[in-house]
């Protein structure tokens, strides 16, 4: 009500040709805050944070143990959060079930592939668009996008090679129409060379306008992609940054959590952890 | 000429096992969830089918019309009740609670049944009549009808699962529930349907039983769940044909056994059942060993 809408009418004019050049303000479309997350005793996660902006590819990266799985499944709904939220483009979803969250369009591509191994190809991808949202992705789609996909369609998927496993569990997030992607350690268990071809095809997807949360352990493939980064260390954050804000040794010592790195951002105290 | 008719009789009954076994089958598939309570709620189905045809006279057959819908509302409401509960603690806990649950049924059914046996239409025609091949050979109306339904039940089940898009997640579920739910499958309801189409095809079973023998309170575990178990395991767990199958390998095992000696038909049955153990731990007719 003090907001004077003369004020507001008038000014809009003239600032329309400055919109694009502001820096955006925008509302996060996914949003976790002061995650908390226990794995019996262990902390896996403490108060982790994160904002990822629609159109951004959100790398998190970190080692073995850091917690950046538990932060992917936990925002996905298959961890309980003991505090902090999980918001999709300001609506709250940290009560509702993986599943529930899934047709509003957070959709993970999960660790380890996860296909439904007695059912053919073209079978797992149905049952990704089952509850899809209405958007660009087709089963048809992924097959003009994958163009082996189609000639082996019959196969049953638990016969497909590691890295043709993983490009048709990204096939079958796709068809859902997510709001955000969720990649859980696309690299897992890959040979090297598969792992380059993965993210190599990232870009072209990407492309669609699709906000995506990854989580990395290959830093180098990660960086490839990012547009934002975060590292994890022993369940919290070690560093954040767009890649080009931040150094190699940087993301070294953040990774790795080495000693004598005071230049790292977002230090919690030691003291936080119990016993 | 008799042991042809003995294998004849026992490859018709093995229709009725897999009226037993297909859905404990089913669920174990989905679920991994092996119901003790199975066979005792076919037998409750059986005692529906005594209820209605005597409260509203329709005619006999015509029974499953209301047994196989209630059954199924069963299933699915114990499913997502008391066995998703047991589940939720553990595949262990659903044994107990199958089990608690088998105790309580057989009980209940005492109480307000008495443990006389009942039949369901004795005396009709279907019940009592065959057809005569020769002088020797003899086949019940009963068990051929019995064999059609069964094979018409298996057949729907394995269109339903195979050809539909539901079928696509239940099996889809059934291999990974969590990358299901990731997909947006809300796998309890699944769990529900599954269980609601495990109950449908006992229900019919126990109506089956009901005309074919006598039902009475303790029929569920002494008789149904035993030779469903025997049947799935022959067959090969989480297969549908092979419950079929393993019904027949039981049914004319069963049968040559009473040829060589008339007590010796259960035996007979269950020694073929040890030797699969023995030798074919997988069943018979699966192709993959597990998972």
């Amino acid at each position: 009500m003090t907001l004077p809408a003369g004020e507001l009418a008038g000014s809009s004019s003239p600032l329309d040709s400055t919109e694009a050049v502001r820096p955006p303000t925008r509302r996060p479309l996914l949003e976790a805050a002061d995650l908390t997350v226990y794995h019996g005793q262990l902390r896996a996660l403490d108060s982790i944070s994160l904002r990822v902006h629609p159109g951004e590819v959100y790398a998190i990266i970190g080692a073995n143990g850091a917690g950046k799985s538990t932060l992917l499944r936990t925002i996905a709904g298959l961890h309980h959060a003991t505090t902090g939220s999980v918001r999709l483009d300001g609506a709250d979803v940290t009560g509702l079930r993986p599943e529930r969250r899934a047709r509003l369009g957070i959709v993970m591509v999960p660790e380890g592939r996860r296909l439904f191994g007695s059912l053919s190809v073209e079978e797992n991808l149905k049952v990704g668009a089952r509850y899809a949202r209405p958007g660009p992705w087709t089963v048809e789609r992924v097959y003009e996008t994958f163009e082996w996909m189609r000639d082996r369609r019959d196969q049953q998927a638990a016969q497909l090679s590691g890295g043709e496993q993983q490009t048709v569990a990204i096939g079958r997030a796709l068809v859902a129409n997510p709001r955000v992607l969720l990649l859980d350690e696309l690299s897992l268990g890959l040979a090297p060379v598969v792992v380059q071809r993965i993210y190599g095809m990232l870009p072209q997807i990407l492309a669609t306008g699709l906000t995506v949360l990854l989580v990395e352990q290959d830093v180098s493939q990660a960086l490839r992609v990012a547009t934002h980064l975060q590292c994890l260390l022993e369940g919290r954050t070690t560093l954040e940054g767009r890649p080009d804000e931040v150094t190699a040794d940087q993301v070294e010592a953040a990774y790795f959590g080495l000693a004598g790195t005071a230049s790292i951002p977002g230090e919690g105290s030691e003291s936080s952890w119990p016993g | 000429m008799a042991w042809v008719n003995a294998i004849i009789q026992g490859l018709l009954t093995g229709g009725l096992y897999a009226l037993f076994a297909c859905g404990l089958s089913l669920m174990f598939g989905v679920m991994k969830v092996v119901n003790l309570a199975h066979g005792d709620l076919a037998v409750v189905g059986g005692y529906l089918a005594v209820g209605v045809i005597t409260v509203t006279h329709i005619p006999v057959l015509w029974s499953f019309v209301v047994v196989v819908p209630v059954m199924a509302v069963v299933g699915y409401a114990l499913q997502r009740t008391l066995i998703q509960s047991a589940l939720n603690r553990g595949i262990l806990t659903t044994l107990i609670v199958t089990l608690g649950l088998s105790m309580v049924i057989e009980n209940a059914l005492l109480q307000f049944f008495s443990a006389d046996t009942r039949g369901i239409g004795a005396g009709m025609t279907l019940v009592t009549g065959s057809v005569r091949l020769g002088s020797q050979i003899e086949l019940p109306y009963l068990l051929l009808l019995i064999f059609a339904v069964a094979v018409a039940v298996l057949l729907g089940l394995q269109y339903f699962l195979s050809g539909s898009s539901y079928g696509r997640l239940i099996r889809a579920v059934a291999d990974d529930r969590e990358a299901a739910q990731l997909s947006g499958a809300d796998y309890r309801h699944v769990f529900g349907i599954a269980a609601a189409l495990a109950l449908g095809t006992v229900a019919l079973g126990g109506v089956a039983y009901g005309m074919y023998q006598n039902l009475d309170p303790t029929a569920g575990t002494d008789t149904i769940l035993l030779f469903a178990f025997v049947a799935v395991v022959i067959g090969g767990l989480g297969s549908l044909w092979g419950t079929l199958a393993g019904g027949i390998v039981l049914g004319v095992a069963q049968q040559i056994g009473a040829q060589i000696n008339i007590s010796d038909e259960l035996l007979a049955g269950y020694l073929v059942f040890l030797l699969v153990l023995v030798l074919r731990p997988q069943g018979l007719f699966t192709r993959r060993a597990s998972s």
